[in-house]
């Protein structure tokens, strides 16, 4: 028997020949494509064929054009606003299925909330489209009843068309995590902390609330992620206030032929994404920690004062370092800041 | 409420008025009247299903009653939520949250007190160095053993100084011995705080070893609701006694009954006259059972004493305990065997399967049941 042999007969051995396959076919379509993406975002195309010299002149004007930077910063703000919509209305929804519905008729309702799924993304898409329309059902209704006197616009073709939509489609993807953590909340907690005084908003407050938040937390990741980079939304209903940085980097491939620019933009995007995330979770645990500490005031105003800190150096920053030193700082200082948190702030009650 | 105080016994805290249960068709208590009284180890003792744990619920408010009445300090509890009610529950699952501390765990229910932040970390403080875990303060729940979550429990429970502290079977979870500590641990806090203690458990030892009074529950009703001594010596019924403690029941035949004596023809004992206190119930003639505890008969290890009332049996089965042996014994002119049980003392030797000896006992420690 040769080491070869040996080696694949261990343990450890026969788990990499399990794993193996899927791990091919996560190499070859994730890690493979990906790698391609970044490559080509350092290389320029020069009319039909591409410049393979390597170069950041790309990273460069993506960071100083105004235009993609509004792209980008609209991207993250329709997904925050989504991420928002979805989880508050989704909690409810979870928390209803959870705790009020009989145990043996949960799956059913689970079930039920799959049903959208039933149907294809982009005929939901194209159905809100109907719904939001100028002569739609929801114009119609409205005026119908004497509400409203000439249709609502701002309803379609712009960035709340994109929320509405996006929201819908989400829906699912938040209630699920956030009942998954409601289930495992131990029902005698929640006795117990009516048994030691408190009201039921109170408990729902101090127990129930805190104890679902990984569930929440989840939810968030699950729903903002895939937004900032939704397609097919923004083209449909999104109209021109309401296309993001996905619709910028199919035209740059397909319709400028100029894919080492898409590139750049999905890898920026990628980046961006992956730290605000990241920038997210670590002050949420700063926070909190903060507020367990000092009191929830002194955390307040230190979120406060984060907040502003940042629109000033947005507005002072291209003044005095440009466009791309300052998103590259800003970037640098809110990585640096979450592995700061990371390494010397504990883990916090929330399960953050 | 009716004023106890005046015929010299404590004042009742809790006072239970034919209380019904339904959950639906199934009926969980039925007539469930009793006092519970002022400072006393009270509790509901009966096997899984016997609506113990619904009273309990029902008394800190987890339960709505179908009919009858609550009064706790002497206020009818119908309609006050939980937590307006002046009790504390420690649950089986002890129900420590999670997300906090061990500190703030115990002081979950001071958060409305009018106490300075000080003055509350204090109580907290004390809380905890009376059961025990005086530098636990800091640490993560979930980071606790069985034994310490229920002493959080305790103290958290505790803090809040209610009238009456509920325990929903709180030993159950812990291991043999430290189910021994907690039970003197338990007793110790109780006569040290003073807090009538009303708990809930099937195990029988338990609730003998720490009660003041029991209530022997079966099928949603009580049984018998009376001290430790008073169940195991004079049980209510036959169920009541196999219930508490190991009884052997012998067939016999009430030959005659009057208003002091009873005589019956015992299977394996003989002619018996036994006190009419003897025989809860009406004593009347015919089939009935003698139920004796297995200390009740003595083994004659030393046969040169000669015993008023001797009976002789074989040795069937031996188990031995290290401080006790029990034999199964079958007595000459009985069906069963009887379970017999004797102190390993020094120079006494464990009797071997198939040996033949003589056994003394004595009436008074005999039960009737017709």
């Amino acid at each position: 028997m040769n080491a070869v042999t040996r080696a694949l007969r261990s343990e450890g051995g026969k788990g990499l020949i399990m794993v193996s396959p899927p791990l091919v076919y996560a190499l070859l379509l994730l890690a493979a494509p990906l790698a391609t993406i970044v490559l080509f975002s350092f290389w320029t195309q020069n009319f039909l064929d591409i410049d393979r010299t390597f170069t950041i002149a790309n990273y460069a004007e993506a960071l100083s054009d105004p235009l993609y930077r509004e792209l980008m910063l609209r991207s993250l703000r329709i997904s925050a606003s989504v991420t928002a919509v979805t989880v508050i209305l989704a909690f409810p929804v979870a928390y209803f299925i959870s705790f009020h519905v009989a145990p043996e008729r949960k799956s059913l309702w689970l079930f039920l909330i799959t049903i959208p799924f039933w149907t294809s993304y982009l005929i939901r898409v194209f159905l809100w489209r109907v719904i939001l329309a100028f002569d739609g059902p929801v114009n119609g209704s409205l005026m119908g009843l004497g509400i409203i006197d000439e249709p609502l616009t701002f309803i379609l073709y712009n960035a709340n068309a994109v929320i509405i939509t996006l929201a819908h489609a989400f829906a699912p993807f938040a209630i699920l995590p956030i009942f998954v953590s409601l289930e495992k909340i131990d029902r005698s907690l929640l006795e117990a902390a009516r048994d030691l005084g408190e009201s039921r908003t109170m408990t729902f407050l101090r127990v129930t609330l805190p104890l679902a938040m990984p569930g929440v937390l989840a939810a968030v990741l699950i729903v903002s992620i895939p937004t900032v980079g939704d397609y097919v939304t923004p083209r449909l209903v999104g109209g021109s206030g309401g296309t993001m940085i996905a619709n910028m980097i199919y035209a740059q491939i397909f319709d400028l032929n100029d894919r080492p620019m898409g590139a750049t933009l999905a890898v920026l995007a990628m980046a961006i994404v992956a730290m605000t995330l990241l920038w997210l979770i670590a002050r949420i645990r700063f926070w909190l920690w903060l507020a367990e500490g000092r009191g929830v005031w002194i955390a307040l105003a230190a979120g406060l004062a984060e907040i502003l800190a940042i629109r000033a150096i947005f507005t002072l920053g291209p003044g005095i370092l440009g466009t791309p030193g300052t998103v590259l700082g800003l970037l640098a200082i809110a990585t640096l800041g979450s592995v700061l948190i990371f390494l010397r702030v504990p883990k916090g009650r929330a399960g953050i | 409420m009716r004023d106890t105080s005046d015929t010299g016994r404590p004042q009742a805290i809790v006072t239970l008025q034919d209380v019904e249960k339904y959950y639906g068709e199934y009926h969980a208590l039925r007539g469930i009247s009793a006092e519970i009284r002022q400072g006393e180890f009270f509790s509901l003792l009966g096997p899984s299903g016997c609506g113990k744990t619904t009273l309990l619920r029902a008394i800190a408010g987890f339960e709505d009653i179908s009919s009858g009445t609550i009064r706790l300090d002497g206020r009818d509890m119908e309609g006050v939520a939980p937590n307006r009610r002046p009790t504390n529950l420690v649950f089986q699952s002890y129900a420590i949250f999670p997300h906090l501390t061990v500190s703030q765990n115990v002081g979950f229910g001071l958060r409305k007190a009018k106490m300075s932040p000080e003055d509350k970390r204090r109580a907290v403080g004390e809380a905890l160095e009376m059961v025990g875990l005086g530098d636990f303060g800091a640490r993560a729940a979930h980071a606790l053993s069985g034994g310490q979550r229920q002493r959080v429990a305790l103290a958290r429970a505790l803090i809040l100084k209610p009238r009456v502290l509920l325990l929903d079977e709180p030993l159950s979870a812990l291991d043999k011995k430290m189910r021994q500590v907690m039970q003197v641990e338990l007793i110790k806090l109780q006569r040290e705080v003073g807090i009538t203690f009303i708990l809930v458990t099937h195990d029988q030892e338990e609730a003998l070893v720490m009660s003041d009074r029991i209530a022997v529950m079966f099928e949603g009703g009580i049984a018998q609701l009376d001290d430790p001594e008073t169940l195991y010596r004079r049980p209510a019924s036959r169920r009541v006694a196999e219930f508490i403690g190991m009884m052997n029941f012998l067939p016999a035949q009430v030959t005659g009954t009057g208003p002091e004596r009873i005589e019956a023809e015992v299977a394996g004992l003989g002619r018996v006259t036994l006190d009419a206190g003897q025989c809860p119930g009406e004593a009347r003639p015919g089939a009935a059972a003698v139920g004796l505890r297995p200390e009740s008969l003595t083994i004659l290890f030393d046969s040169g004493v000669a015993h008023d009332r001797e009976v002789r049996g074989t040795v069937a089965e031996v188990t031995y305990y290290g401080d006790m042996t029990y034999y199964d014994i079958a007595l000459d002119g009985a069906p069963d065997t009887v379970s017999v049980s004797a102190r390993n003392m020094p120079g006494r030797r464990v009797l071997e399967r198939g040996e033949t000896t003589a056994l003394a006992w004595d009436p008074r420690a005999l039960s009737l049941f017709c």
